[in-house]
């Protein structure tokens, strides 16, 4: 972990109340996709936990994606300049050494970001990557073309049809050929239909309220097979066979 | 040189500064982060006779200047603190620390304490007694004077270490608990446990926390702990160990003032995993600052 100030690069509206955050400062401690920073927001007492979008190591920059939810968020979506109190490299990540050699990421709505960092990675491995992006209707999607540019099949799923196959990553699940392993971050509804439909193995980033994002106050413990586990600390990522459900 | 040191039942403390149990695990996390043996002492996380896994999820609430947090003891066990969480703490930190023990009966408050006692690194054994009773029909011992008093009758019984009754704020007269707990002969008292609170997330129109009520604590309460050290200074002639709400020096050197003999420090850890260096570092300055050359010297001086 490292707690450091970064200054704000660039804050755009990438879709409907949807915003890419470029921030620069020591992206070091940043060592594995799926990982989250924890940032601190002026007149809000806790911090607020966002998955790393993207690491540029040698510009020393992270991007985060996030949607406005509530009154933290809110006041994000408004700066355009300026410094942030930010703590980095929260969290295990996903294990790339477990893919297989065909990988399908999976995100639902703002569970796609982490995925990006994700299918990088993979493809810098050598291995074929396909990345599911569910999203409820067209005017939603967002980074489609980011996941082709680095050379990932992308299928989006829309809840409505709206764009791309009809219905939800679980239908998209089904076409997809030959998978070996699967990544997915997505609402806890869209995990578990996840869980279920499928007899491939995967890895899964699940979300709890924290108190301090970094291991100390026991906030957002779960229940595994293995034992309990602080999402903060030794999740987001947990394994399939290790889930209770 | 200003000496920001002070002594707690005969143990010497290099400064004030402590982190609270609950804000920061069994302390050797945080020695990724910095040198923890600047700390003053260590509070570590709340121990009970057996595991426990603690309340379901979401447990933490944002509050404005504090948090909600409905933890519920989650911790090994005394068992296995002993065996393996105070010996791995043991290699970044080499002085005397505090033991949090919790209990739900008389029974597991004499147990945690027995165990506590046989650790050589323990200076002082610190009670919650913000727990229900479950033989006392689920109301919290700190709540009642005779049931806190004796709590702290048991764990007096079998240790010879300093006890610190730990009090909870959610009384009518705090003073009254304070003088039980020190007739049965408590060596010192901790104070403030966290505020009773709930928040009501207005989408869902239900209450945040799953188990809709949990323990509100950060700065927005260190008006309160303040009154309540104040009180309890000028009701009992045992020292203090104060917090709630604490984020600076300055907050250190106010409650000191209150009549704190050490202070320590909760919440802020959790957004801060910087909180008590930055803590113990400003010290020296702001005692100048306030012409203070002894920081000892102005416990209870604003009496
Ligand atoms: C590991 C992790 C990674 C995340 N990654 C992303 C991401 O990449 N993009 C994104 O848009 N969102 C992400 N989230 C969710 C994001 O943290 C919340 O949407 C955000 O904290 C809401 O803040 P707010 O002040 O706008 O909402 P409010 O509801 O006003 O917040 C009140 C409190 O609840 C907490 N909270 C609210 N919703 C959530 C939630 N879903 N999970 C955890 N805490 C919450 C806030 O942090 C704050 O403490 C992630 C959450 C976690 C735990
Ligand atoms: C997440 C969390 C967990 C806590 N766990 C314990 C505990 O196990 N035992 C205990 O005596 N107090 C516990 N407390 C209370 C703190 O030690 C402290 O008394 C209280 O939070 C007030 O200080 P603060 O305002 O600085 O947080 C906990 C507090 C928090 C925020
Ligand atoms: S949020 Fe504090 S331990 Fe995970």
């Amino acid at each position: 972990m490292n707690k450091g100030i970064y200054k704000i690069i660039e804050n755009k509206c990438i879709a409907p109340m949807v915003y890419k955050m470029v921030l620069s400062g020591d992206v070091s401690h940043i060592t594995a996709p799926g990982q989250f920073i924890n940032i601190a927001l002026e007149g809000f007492y806790l911090r607020r936990p966002i998955s790393v979008h993207d690491v540029d190591r040698e510009a020393g920059t992270v991007t985060v994606i996030y949607k406005v939810v509530g009154r933290g968020t809110e006041a994000m979506m408004n700066m355009t300049e300026g410094e942030l109190d930010v703590l980095t490299g929260l969290g295990n990540g996903f294990d790339t050494s477990l893919s297989g050699d065909h990988a399908v990421v999976i995100g639902g709505g703002v569970g796609v970001p982490p995925m990006f960092l994700l299918a990088k990675e993979l493809i810098a491995e050598g291995k074929k990557v396909t990345a599911i992006l569910g999203f409820n209707k067209k005017e939603e999607i967002f980074c489609e073309d980011d996941f082709k540019a680095i050379g990932a099949d992308v299928i989006v799923a829309t809840a409505d049809g709206s764009y791309g196959v009809k219905g939800f990553v679980t239908n998209a699940l089904e076409t997809v050929e030959a998978p070996t392993f699967y990544y997915a971050c997505g609402p806890e509804p869209m995990l578990k239909a996840l869980y279920n439909a499928s007899e491939l193995d995967g890895q899964l980033s699940f979300e709890e309220r924290m108190g301090c994002g970094f291991g100390a106050c026991m906030g957002c413990s779960c229940k595994t097979k293995y034992g309990n586990k602080r999402i903060c600390k030794e999740g987001p990522v947990l394994r399939k066979g290790e889930i209770i459900w | 040189m200003v000496d920001i040191s002070t002594t707690l039942s005969g143990i010497k403390l290099d400064n004030p500064v402590i982190p609270a149990s609950g804000t920061f695990g069994f302390g050797y996390e945080f020695a990724d982060y910095y040198d923890i043996n600047i700390l003053g002492s260590i509070s570590f996380k709340g121990t009970t006779a057996e595991p426990r896994f603690g309340n379901p999820t979401p447990r933490i609430a944002e509050c404005t200047e504090g948090l909600i947090n409905s933890v519920g003891l989650q911790n090994p066990g005394v068992e296995k603190v002993v065996n393996e969480e105070l010996p791995h703490l043991a290699k970044f930190y080499k002085k005397p620390l505090i033991a949090n023990i919790s209990g739900f009966s008389l029974d597991e408050y004499k147990l945690c304490a027995e165990k506590m006692d046989a650790v050589d690194q323990v200076g002082i054994i610190e009670v919650n007694i913000s727990c229900p009773n479950v033989h006392g029909g689920g109301i919290s011992f700190g709540t009642n004077a005779a049931a806190a008093a004796s709590v702290a009758k048991t764990v007096r019984s079998v240790t010879n270490k300093p006890v610190y009754i730990k009090l909870t704020p959610n009384v009518t007269d705090i003073t009254e608990i304070a003088r039980a707990v020190e007739a049965e002969g408590a060596d010192g008292i901790s104070m403030i446990n966290t505020l009773l609170g709930m928040r009501i997330n207005l989408k869902t129109k239900k209450p945040v926390i799953a188990n809709k009520m949990g323990g509100f604590s950060g700065p927005a309460i260190f008006p309160v702990a303040c009154r309540m050290i104040y009180q309890v200074y000028e009701a009992v002639n045992i020292p203090i160990i104060g917090m709630g709400g604490v984020r600076s020096a300055d907050d250190v050197i106010e409650l000191m003032l209150a009549g704190a003999s050490a202070v320590q420090v909760g919440a802020e850890n959790l957004v801060n995993p910087y909180a008590c260096k930055d803590i113990i570092e400003a010290l020296p300055e702001a005692c100048e600052k306030y012409g203070i050359n002894k920081l000892s010297d102005i416990i209870g001086g604003a009496h």
